[in-house]
């Protein structure tokens, strides 16, 4: 594997006696799309301002492109920013705002001009050139901070919530853009974001950090199917997190006795004792009005609670054992959403291989 | 709900009903104040006592009399024997040096002030800003006194040529306008939005291209108000110069006190005028400087 574009080693940052970033290391490949993913006050912010030198880790090293970055203050650095209120210069037209970071740093005029119209074009801003700031949309505002940071060929580009103040809209357009954008333009792009949609739909890779720390990195595929704590599958979509114990082991499966569920076997690799955590998507829970066959987990219950989302709803089956989970039906026909109503008596189903077995 | 929608022709309930400017009734709304009778009145009685001053005292420089109480016909003669006044047009002449001068230096002290403040945090800090804030808040009679003793005590040489002969004078002038500048320059710096600081180095500038590029051009609306306003504290200062100024240097207000210790003539009248005809005229071409704001945090 080439070495990475930027690795974070143990780096720390502490406010006084608060650890927003503690002790994390891992390694940004070339070229990817990176992102840091948590909630709020997680440090992912943090994080991001020391990889551009806005902030000064407490220990630990920052490499960029096999340089440790200690002593180089932001201006100095290969790296660009596209800031969450993104900072337009509010006195410079568009194109001024995109020149603005090749002026300073004395890149020879005629070569300014053939960038910048580059950049604009990069990101569809062409025609508003010479525009003022303060008569474009959000929206427009991002793809001119985008443009700026883009034009100075920034070995990694930064994205501190981006999508954060666009309308859903606007969002889910702009999430495709800048996937496109980023392998167009071949540089890697690490974003923060508390939104897992944003991270799940753009990012090759993501970091999931809670409380100063990384839980956990991995493919967004591998983060949402096999979350390794409870953290992570409860952060990342919807979740029935049920409480267990391992009672044995029956030929390739683990018996589980599950908190008013009862004793359930489930597929596992490795070894399993004592208390757990299953966890069962709601998605893979199915709703029936009469009993189902074959192998598969099944209790009966009623519905007490519906939530109506358009394209799918959530049923709230509540057990005689008083447990709650949440099923989400698909409304795949304009009538499913009369199959299911509340205060009805259901049959609901999972097959033994959707359940996750967290060792916590 | 559809059918009150349709027939609800009743008035809002703050409103009243007053004949329009056609004699149609017409409904002013409980926000409208402006339509409001009484309040016109109260607006209109406002600016009389306000600006009724101010144009009689134009309106009689262009009177055609030795007194200044009974209008006798129109005439520019005052204005030219103002012009001819050697003694008025010196002291005209001083208090405009002392202005331009004070404007500058207090305007760059003032802006220092408002960054030093705004940008860093140090021991002592809020102690510093009061301290700064002095010569606002304590009586100008106090400062003078000050002054006349500082300046004899220290022995500072008097009867200079001009405009040496003004150094005491503005520099008194600088100390009691320039945290006014600071104030207005650190409340316009409040809202500055630090991530335009941060994109400015992130895109390669260094901190003085960052604070030339960024920080001044959003500074500037806040640092026109603030010379504006040293200017005319400047221009207009009675007590601290009346107790500053050495024996024969006279600025315009000190000089009009004089004049009119012997008769309010039109010649007085007409000195001021040109006075208010040069600050609004500076007030008019500082707002041409300072372009619509578009400068809000984003």
């Amino acid at each position: 594997m080439d070495q990475p574009i930027v690795s974070i080693e143990n780096v720390a940052k502490h406010f006084g006696t608060v650890k927003a970033v503690d002790d994390v290391t891992f390694d940004i490949q070339q070229n990817e799309f990176f992102a840091l993913l948590g909630p709020s006050g997680c440090g992912k912010t943090t994080l991001l301002r020391m990889i551009a030198g806005l902030e000064v880790p407490t220990g630990g090293a920052i490499v960029i492109d096999g340089q440790d970055m200690a002593a180089t203050p932001p201006n100095h650095r290969p790296v660009n920013m596209v800031f969450q209120s993104y900072a337009v210069f509010p006195h410079m037209t568009v194109e001024e705002n995109v020149a603005y970071g090749l002026k300073v740093t004395g890149t020879p005029r005629s070569e300014i001009g053939p960038r910048v119209t580059d950049a604009l074009g990069m990101v569809q801003l062409a025609e508003l050139a010479k525009r003022n700031p303060d008569q474009l949309s959000g929206g427009q505002r991002q793809r001119v901070a985008l443009a700026r940071a883009l034009v100075k060929r920034p070995k990694v580009l930064l994205l501190d919530e981006p999508l954060s103040a666009l309308d859903a809209k606007l969002r889910e357009q702009m999430q495709l853009e800048l996937s496109h954008l980023q392998q167009r333009v071949g540089i890697t792009f690490i974003i923060v974001t508390h939104d897992q949609d944003e991270a799940l739909s753009m990012a090759d890779r993501i970091a999931v950090m809670n409380d100063g720390r990384v839980t956990q990195i991995a493919a967004p595929d591998t983060l949402y199917e096999n979350p390794t704590t409870r953290f992570v599958a409860d952060f990342i979509g919807k979740v029935n997190l049920l409480d267990g114990r391992v009672v044995g082991t029956e030929g390739e499966r683990v018996a589980v006795e599950a908190d008013r569920l009862g004793r359930i076997t489930v597929p596992h690799e490795g070894d399993a004792s004592g208390d757990v955590s299953l966890v069962v998507r709601p998605e893979k829970i199915t709703l029936a009005n009469t009993e189902p066959d074959g192998d598969v987990i099944k209790s009966q219950g009623k519905v007490t609670d519906w939530a109506y989302y358009g394209d799918t709803s959530h049923m709230f089956v509540t057990m005689d054992s008083g447990l709650v989970m949440s099923a989400k039906v698909q409304n795949t026909t304009r009538e499913t959403v009369d199959n299911f109503d509340v205060g009805d008596t259901v049959w609901l189903s999972f097959s033994p291989s959707d359940v996750l077995l967290l060792r916590e | 709900m559809s059918e009150i929608a349709g027939t609800n022709k009743a008035a809002s309930p703050g409103g009243r009903a007053i004949a329009g400017p056609r004699g149609r009734r017409m409904t002013i709304g409980p926000l409208e104040y402006g339509r409001r009778f009484w309040l016109r009145c109260f607006v209109a009685a406002t600016f009389l006592l306000l600006y009724a001053p101010i144009f009689t005292l134009i309106i009689f420089s262009f009177n055609d009399s030795r007194r200044n109480i009974v209008w006798r016909g129109f005439t520019f003669k005052y204005y030219e024997k103002a012009w001819n006044n050697d003694g008025l047009f010196e002291a005209f002449t001083n208090s405009l040096t002392i202005a331009v001068l004070t404007t500058i230096i207090a305007t760059i002290l003032g802006a220092m002030v408002a960054l030093l403040l705004w940008r860093y945090r140090f021991p002592g800090k809020p102690a510093y800003e009061g301290f700064m804030a002095l010569p606002i808040v304590i009586p100008e009679i106090c400062m003078g006194v000050a002054m006349l003793a500082f300046f004899s005590r220290i022995g500072w040489p008097s009867g200079m040529p001009w405009p040496l002969n003004l150094s005491a004078i503005t520099i008194a002038h600088i100390a009691f306008t320039f945290p006014f500048v600071a104030i207005v320059v650190r409340a316009r710096m409040a809202g500055f939005n630090r991530e335009l600081e941060e994109a400015s180095k992130d895109l390669g500038a260094s901190e003085w291209q960052t604070f030339m590029n960024v920080i001044v051009p959003f500074m500037r609306p806040g640092l026109i108000a603030g010379a504006l306003l040293a200017f005319t504290l400047s221009l207009d200062d009675f007590v601290i110069t009346f107790f500053t100024a050495g024996p024969e240097t006279v600025t315009f207000p000190v000089k009009v006190y004089s004049m009119v210790r012997f008769s309010v003539t039109p010649e007085v009248n007409a000195a001021s005028t040109a006075l208010i005809v040069i600050t609004v005229l500076a007030t008019i071409v500082a707002m041409r400087f300072q372009t619509p704001d578009k400068t809000e945090a984003t």
